[in-house]
């Protein structure tokens, strides 16, 4: 047992690797939010009168809602007037190649180990890089645009492609879906724009990397992909964050719309300040990720992995739509110190012959609390609809939570839904078998977590799987007892 | 609008408490009083809260149901009688009959009892050994959050109690029989039953809820027991109620160290009913067994919740429940298992499985686990779908035509829980029931 208890106490104490603030001057507005500040986001933004009034209406929405509190977990009130809505680096004349940009924010990428030249060259990942609300640099457009894809800051799109914007915005995630959703739709700064053409498979893995950066700013970006028919598209997103005390919100939106045999892959490695030890600071992500398989035969997955954020609300969901279409989720969340994750998934079946498969990992250390919160529905006329959920937790230590609350609604007979979850611990007799066969205790508890994730792993573009193993590791990282 | 629908009850509690009030203890009136202040502040649930999201309970609300103030005068009955002999199993069991939540002595039987087993009704034993029972009463049932044991406990009148004294060993069943008869106002009554089991005590106890055929009634039944250390209870519930009736139960069971208790439920009946079980597992080495069945149609709502407490380390649970819906049924079943920090080694083990035999049939299910040790061994498994194509084809391969082939695999889907049962009558009287709805040619 003394060597578990080490264990948990060295895992526990884990620092964050990515902690560092970065000295740049940002154009912010004055904390606060009212109508003034959603009209100055827009002004600024020099937006269309249409996606001003859809934000107002947003905004009206949201002060009537209530902030949620079914979730499992635990924070003090948010004062949503005390934070600051919009946040840019300070405007520089535009940029033409990478050279131009502010050596200091190249520099950030380059400690948390993404310097954007050398993806460029070996990974030929083109890289949307979102700094503090506003996009700076953007690669391999020249490839990308004669594939025909628009892959561009959100602000951009607005400007550019407004129809495209205007008719899938909020066509999948509506304005007032939700309290986080709503307040996003209301004061959003920027995020990413993709749409790919029909026929068109999108030759570079697309990623963006965001960062929180200015102090007290909360992020709202905003993803919108769209992939036409027959398409194909995998986005990969990575998040960091430098290390500060107080806490901060984000509350990203994601929309997918995928139509007649179009495929769209999203993966996420979420890596967000999460805190100190005692819980202190740390980033609340409560995000609002949906995809709608429109189309036939069309499909859409989420990969996350989840190791980071003090709090997280986190649901990707699929509605399946489409007749034939697919929805799959894969996650590995991990909660250690103080963390709380309430994370899940949710299909709903609409359309004959849909599919959807969920595999969820939860790894609870320290006083870590994880949840898992899903939702499968097979509605009436999803004749034949699938469904196959496994979640498992695997506990560290003994004073963290591993909690799941399924739910399962099925209104169709010939539909077929299974769900599985277990709960267990690294086992003792496990790290004794691997330390007489001269692993040392640190690699066994690694190889064991490894392993339990491995359905995830796979799941993940080869670029993101090295990097969730590192991370994963790093969490792991002298727990040797 | 929750006060309107409160009213009524608020009315026929002061009524009783008028007419009933003088001869009750003072500790009692204010447990009543409190229940019903707790009532009036929650009101009827609605389907926003997480609990009753997906049964609502707004007919039973808007309706008015009225407990009758006195209890039925005997030989006055209209269908009890058979309501009676349909229910009655075995005419050896200890028996007590309630119609219409007031206890009926000409359909009971206690029988012989050996030394240090009481069987009485509430109303009885509040009349005789008034302060002794009330340690127990409310004990186990908390009124937080709980409107309708809130509403059992201002409005109940009457109830079983049985206590059994340490060590001793009851053979014969004791047989419960809650009977609900169609009377000129809907009819509500609120039962309110106590088991007690001693150190190393063993109980079988069959409760049965009958009504008459079509009649609209509420019944709302509160059952707390208390098991000591190495007690044993079989409960085996029984829900047959008209097809037209609202029933609502909660069982709070409180389990000490080596304890064991095994429930066995089975709804056939009700319009709408929720029969939920909570158990604290508060000892070592404690078992809990929940198996149910609910097998319904037409129009029909069945929520079965569970909710297991694992308080003590060395634990373990085992649930299994089975659904089967046809026409418009709706089947909701809730388990929650929470494991709590000092909880280690606990084995907590739940399924439940649906089969949907019509197009307009919804589940809704959801089990949770809450877990705050880190080891212990936890599983829960949920399946819904229709009948096993391949088994079905096996049986129609080897000439036996599709209906048949049908009905078979829904026996034997059913079966598993229906074998649990270990009093003889109940079980042939299950298997009867399953094979008559299925038109099966009896064995």
């Amino acid at each position: 047992m003394s060597s578990e208890t080490a264990l948990l106490e060295e895992y526990s104490k884990r620092e964050y690797k990515h902690g560092f603030v970065t000295d740049i001057e940002a154009d912010a507005l004055p904390p606060g939010l009212n109508e003034e500040v959603v009209r100055t986001i827009s002004a600024k933004k020099n937006e269309p009168q249409w996606l001003l009034d859809w934000r107002l209406k947003a905004f009206r929405h949201w002060q009537t809602l209530q902030e949620p509190t079914w979730p499992h977990v635990h924070y003090p009130p948010i004062d949503y007037q005390s934070m600051i809505y919009y946040s840019a680096p300070k405007q520089k004349p535009l940029l033409e190649s990478l050279d131009q940009v502010d050596p200091k924010l190249l520099e950030t990428y380059e400690k948390l180990g993404i310097p954007i030249e050398e993806q460029k060259a070996l990974a030929g990942v083109a890289v949307d890089a979102v700094f503090d609300s506003v996009s700076i640099a953007t690669t391999y457009k020249k490839t990308l645009e004669d594939a025909g894809v628009i892959f561009c800051p959100f602000s951009e799109a607005v400007q550019r492609y407004p129809e495209l914007v205007q008719k899938y915005l909020g066509s999948v995630v509506p304005a007032a879906d939700n309290f986080f959703a709503a307040l996003n739709s209301a004061v959003f700064s920027d995020g990413s724009f993709c749409y790919i053409p029909e026929g068109v498979r999108c030759p570079l893995e697309l990623s963006t990397y965001f960062r929180i950066n200015a102090q007290n700013t909360g992020q709202f970006e905003r993803t919108l992909i769209v992939a036409e028919k027959g398409a194909y598209v995998s986005y990969l997103e990575g998040c960091t964050a430098p290390k500060r005390d107080e806490n901060q919100l984000h509350a990203a939106v994601v929309e997918l719309v995928a139509m007649d045999d179009a495929q769209i892959k999203y993966s996420t490695v979420q890596n967000w300040y999460p805190g100190d030890e005692d819980g202190k600071g740390g980033i609340y992500n409560f995000v609002t990720k949906r995809g709608a398989c429109r189309g036939v035969n069309s499909k859409i997955s989420w990969t996350q992995v989840e190791t980071g954020s003090a709090i997280t609300w986190k649901y990707p969901s699929v509605i399946l739509q489409g007749d034939n279409s697919v929805g799959e989720f894969y996650s590995v969340a991990v909660t250690a110190n103080r963390q709380q994750a309430d994370t899940g998934t949710k299909m709903i079946h609409l359309g004959k012959n849909t599919k959807s498969t969920i595999i969820s990992k939860g790894i609870s250390a320290g006083f870590g609390q994880n949840s898992y919160r899903g939702l499968v529905k097979i509605q009436k006329n999803a004749t034949n609809a699938r469904n196959f959920s496994q979640c498992d937790s695997l506990l560290i230590g003994d004073k963290c939570g591993a909690h799941t609350f399924p739910y399962i609604e099925v209104r169709n007979t010939t539909s077929q839904v299974e769900h599985e979850a277990s709960t267990s611990k690294v086992g003792e007799d496990q790290i004794y078998y691997c330390r007489q066969r001269g692993i040392p205790t640190e690699d066994a508890v690694n190889m064991i977590v490894n392993g339990f994730c491995k359905e995830v792993y796979q799941e993940l573009p080869m670029e993101f799987a090295v990097e969730a193993r590192k991370l994963l590791s790093i969490s792991l990282e002298g727990s040797v007892g | 609008m929750i006060v309107t629908e409160t009213t009524s009850y608020q009315e026929q509690f002061e009524r009783f408490e008028q007419e009933l009030g003088a001869d009750k203890p003072q500790w009692l009136r204010d447990l009543q009083r409190r229940g019903l202040a707790r009532f009036r502040e929650l009101g009827f649930p609605t389907t926003k809260l997480e609990d009753w999201r997906f049964t609502n309970v707004a007919s039973l609300a808007k309706q008015d149901f009225i407990a009758p103030l006195t209890p039925r005068v005997p030989g006055q009955v209209h269908d009890a009688g058979e309501l009676a002999a349909q229910a009655l199993l075995d005419d050896s069991f200890h028996r007590l009959v309630f119609i219409n939540g007031r206890f009926a002595a000409e359909f009971s039987r206690i029988g012989e009892l050996p030394e240090g087993v009481q069987v009485n009704h509430l109303e009885q034993v509040l009349r005789t050994q008034a302060d002794q029972i009330g340690e127990q009463l409310g004990q186990q049932a908390s009124l937080e959050n709980a409107s309708l044991t809130a509403l059992n406990t201002a409005m109940f009148q009457d109830g079983a109690v049985i206590s059994v004294a340490a060590g001793v060993q009851l053979e014969t069943p004791i047989h419960l029989v809650f009977i609900t008869e169609r009377d000129e106002q809907a009819v509500a009554s609120f039962p309110r039953s106590l088991i007690k089991l001693g150190k190393g005590s063993n109980v079988q106890v069959l409760e049965t809820h009958v009504g008459s055929p079509g009649a609209t009634y509420f019944t709302n039944s509160v059952l707390e027991i208390e098991l000591d250390d190495e007690a044993e209870l079989d409960h085996y519930k029984l829900q047959s109620d008209s097809i037209a009736a609202h029933h609502i139960a909660a069982t709070h069971v409180h389990q000490r160290g080596q304890s064991i208790y095994r429930n066995h439920y089975f709804a056939f009946g009700g319009a709408l009913s929720r029969n939920e079980i909570a158990c604290t597992l508060d000892g070592e080495q404690v078992q809990t067994i929940l198996n149910g069945l609910y097998m319904i149609s037409g129009d029909q709502l069945a929520d079965c919740r569970t909710r297991i407490e694992h308080a003590k380390p060395n634990c373990e649970s085992h649930e299994m429940y089975k659904g089967i819906l046809d026409n418009h049924a709706r089947g909701v079943f809730n388990g929650r298992i929470h494991v709590h920090p000092d909880a280690q080694k606990t084995d907590a083990k739940q399924s439940n499985q649906a089969i949907l035999l019509s197009d307009d049939a919804v589940i809704d299910t959801k089990p949770e686990l809450e877990i705050y040790a880190d080891d212990v061994r936890c599983t829960h498994g949920a399946t819904v779908g229709e009948l096993d194509d391949t088994a079905l084809f096996y049986l129609r391969s080897r000439g036996i035509p599709e209906p048949l082939a049908h009905k078979m695999l829904i026996f034997a889907f059913a079966n598993d829980v229906v074998q649990g049962a270990k009093i003889e009558p109940l079980k042939k009287y299950l298997e009867a029931v399953l094979l008559a709805d299925h038109g099966l040619p009896q064995v």
